[in-house]
């Protein structure tokens, strides 16, 4: 394996071309890397365009209507050019996607175990049998009960977390080097979510894969993140080591969701919000698109589109105030 | 370990857990009295036809000047009819065309229609619009107008009537996959394939389909009983089954002429038309209920 990162995305834009002639820009100029064995989280709220990438990368967005333009390198691939049937050797194998949503993710059809099962001889080839055993070992590595019971079981029968961890197990179910994983917690209630998150912990430690975990929330990327992405309006605005990011936010808009996290420490009132809203991506502003709802705006903002500029060799920032300290003091 | 009859509740959880979809529809569907007597009038009917030549002593074709259009009696429980046959025997052989014609038409129905529908809703574009505008464009046509028009053009024979009746029913068939295709494709576990690195053709087939079979199936039920009203129809216009081989439309047309003078020439074949056809859709309807998703 050479040095460098794992996966290396350059320049990655996304549009969509609608019905109607309208050409929406979901993601724009996007560069990122993730080393082998690190977690990248990717952050932002919703329509940032967090997904949009992640499904860029596995290849999974319509070909009628996306323009996908960049370079996506994986492992000495560009997967945005590739042909189609690389790619689908690659995905399930050394790519691999937890969604969003367990509850529709599985097919009702299928047992859970035909469903694992499936990627693995799509994949490994091998006997059917050998593939069930190793089916029953990934459940059991994401801790469901009895698995060699549950593996012939319909996805009705499994709870919203049982289905994740199914999800996650066949995820696995090939060692994949790169896992993308997005917003896996989100449709979990809070404890369901821990859980989950331990569990992701635990596996990326057993396994080394590279993951890219694409979320809202902060507190799941404090806990188990090692670099951090902040998205917004289809841009990368800051990237940073995550404790770095944390106590050393160098864009007004990572400032701003920090700030509005709630914390038992602190006696507040009300929590801090950011005025105004996204702009709209159909027609977006022509300089900084953080600069309507930024409280740090000058003239200059508005004129171009400022850079992602490194404020250090490891924290960027697309601010041209950058660094704020000297602002607010 | 007591030795009592009834099931512990960790048995009932184990069946419960273990249950495939197909299995509990086939438990729902047999609680459903109506669905029940159907399947068991089809499955009489498939007897009969089967085993014709066991069950009744007459030779369906065989004519008899000395026994014509009479009554029903002991030696002939259905009466004759105007060439002196054996009407029960015409019923029970008929039961072949018409069981025969209702499964092979849907057949080649579901062999055109659900590879059509499979391609236009999950392509989409081009091929979509093309299949569609066919299919609109033959569904603007009556289905039994259609089947007449193409029974006369590929000429009378029940192998015509088959292919004819068969043509008419696929747009159904390739509207109804067409939607259901589109509405699967977009769950999120077709996605989740995708991401699984399945190539397009085995998301179709194996992803896809399995999810829309309820729908095909309980449409395929509901068409054989049109298509067996459809054959006794080409029959009794002279484009199904050719004399003297039996066939309940062909002995409904010979039994037009003598209504009022030898009613049981109708009476029977009519009745064996009306039981199979309620038969179909009593088993259509029941299976609709026991498949629908949302009554779980």
């Amino acid at each position: 394996m050479t040095a460098g990162p794992l996966i290396e995305i350059e320049g990655l834009r996304v549009s969509f071309h609608g019905d109607d002639g309208r050409i929406t820009h979901a993601v724009d100029s996007v560069d990122l890397s993730v080393a082998n064995g690190a977690t990248l989280g990717l952050v932002g709220e919703s329509g940032c365009g967090k997904s949009v990438t992640s499904l860029a990368i596995m290849g999974l967005l319509p070909k009628q209507s996306a323009a996908v333009s960049g370079a996506i390198r994986f492992d000495g691939f560009d997967l945005l050019d590739v042909p189609d049937a690389t790619l689908r050797d690659l995905r399930g194998n050394r790519l691999a996607m937890i969604f969003q949503e367990p509850m529709t993710s599985l097919n009702p059809s299928f047992t859970i175990g035909d469903q694992i099962t499936e990627t693995i001889l799509r994949h490994r080839g091998g006997s059917r049998r050998a593939a069930r055993e190793r089916t029953i070992e990934l459940l059991r590595r994401v801790h469901i009960p009895s698995p060699e019971k549950r593996i012939d079981e319909f996805p009705h029968k499994l709870s919203g977390g049982m289905r994740q961890r199914v999800m996650i197990a066949m995820a696995l179910a090939c060692d994949p080097q790169l896992l993308i994983a997005d917003e896996p917690t989100t449709a979990l209630d809070v404890t369901l979510q821990a859980q989950i998150l331990d569990l992701m912990r635990e596996l990326k430690a057993a396994s080394g894969a590279a993951i890219i975990l694409i979320t809202h929330d902060l507190g799941v990327v404090a806990e188990v993140c090692d670099e951090v992405a902040v998205m917004y309006a289809g841009e990368i605005v800051e990237r940073a080591p995550v404790d770095e990011l944390f106590a050393n936010p160098q864009h007004p808009y990572t400032v701003g969701l920090l700030g509005s996290i709630p914390r038992l420490d602190r006696r507040t009132s009300h929590l801090a919000t950011i005025e105004g809203m996204v702009p709209n991506m159909a027609n977006p502003p022509a300089g900084c698109r953080f600069a309507a709802r930024c409280p740090f705006v000058e003239a200059a903002c508005t004129r171009s589109s400022p850079p992602l500029a490194m404020l250090s060799p490891t924290h960027a920032s697309r601010c041209i105030r950058a660094p704020l300290e000297r602002l607010v003091s | 370990m007591t030795d009592t009859a009834f099931p512990t509740s960790a048995s009932l959880a184990a069946a419960e857990t273990l249950e495939s979809p197909a299995r509990r529809a086939w438990r729902r569907l047999i609680r459903r009295k109506g669905a029940v007597l159907g399947l068991a009038v089809i499955a009489l009917f498939i007897l009969l036809a089967v085993f014709a030549p066991l069950i009744v002593p007459y030779d369906p074709i065989a004519t008899s000047w000395s026994l014509v259009r009479k009554a029903p009696s002991a030696q002939h429980w259905f009466g004759t009819d105007e060439l002196g046959r054996d009407v029960l025997a015409r019923v029970v052989y008929g039961a072949r065309a018409s069981l025969l014609a209702g499964v092979i038409s849907v057949g080649i129905a579901l062999a055109i229609g659900v590879p059509l529908g499979l391609v236009a809703g999950y392509r989409g574009g081009f091929i979509d619009a093309l299949i569609s505008r066919i299919t609109d464009a033959m569904l603007a046509c009556p289905f039994l107008i259609l089947a007449i028009a193409l029974a006369a053009f590929l000429g009378p024979s029940l192998g015509n009537a088959m292919i004819a009746i068969g043509v008419s029913a696929t747009p159904i068939f390739i509207r109804l996959t067409r939607g259901q295709v589109m509405s699967v494709k977009v769950e999120d576990y077709v996605e989740a394939a995708r991401a699984m690195g399945n190539p397009r053709w085995r998301i179709a087939l194996v992803h896809i389909l399995p999810n829309i079979l309820p729908a095909l199936l309980v449409q395929a039920t509901l068409s054989i009983a049109a298509a067996i009203i459809a054959e006794a129809a080409l029959s009794f216009l002279g484009l199904g089954q050719q004399p003297p081989a039996p066939s309940w439309g062909s002995m409904l047309n010979a039994a037009q002429r003598f209504l009022t003078s030898a009613p049981w020439m109708a009476i029977w074949p009519g009745l064996a038309i009306f039981l199979v056809v309620l038969s179909f859709n009593l088993v259509g309807d029941g299976l609709r209920d026991a498949l629908d998703p949302k009554a779980r």
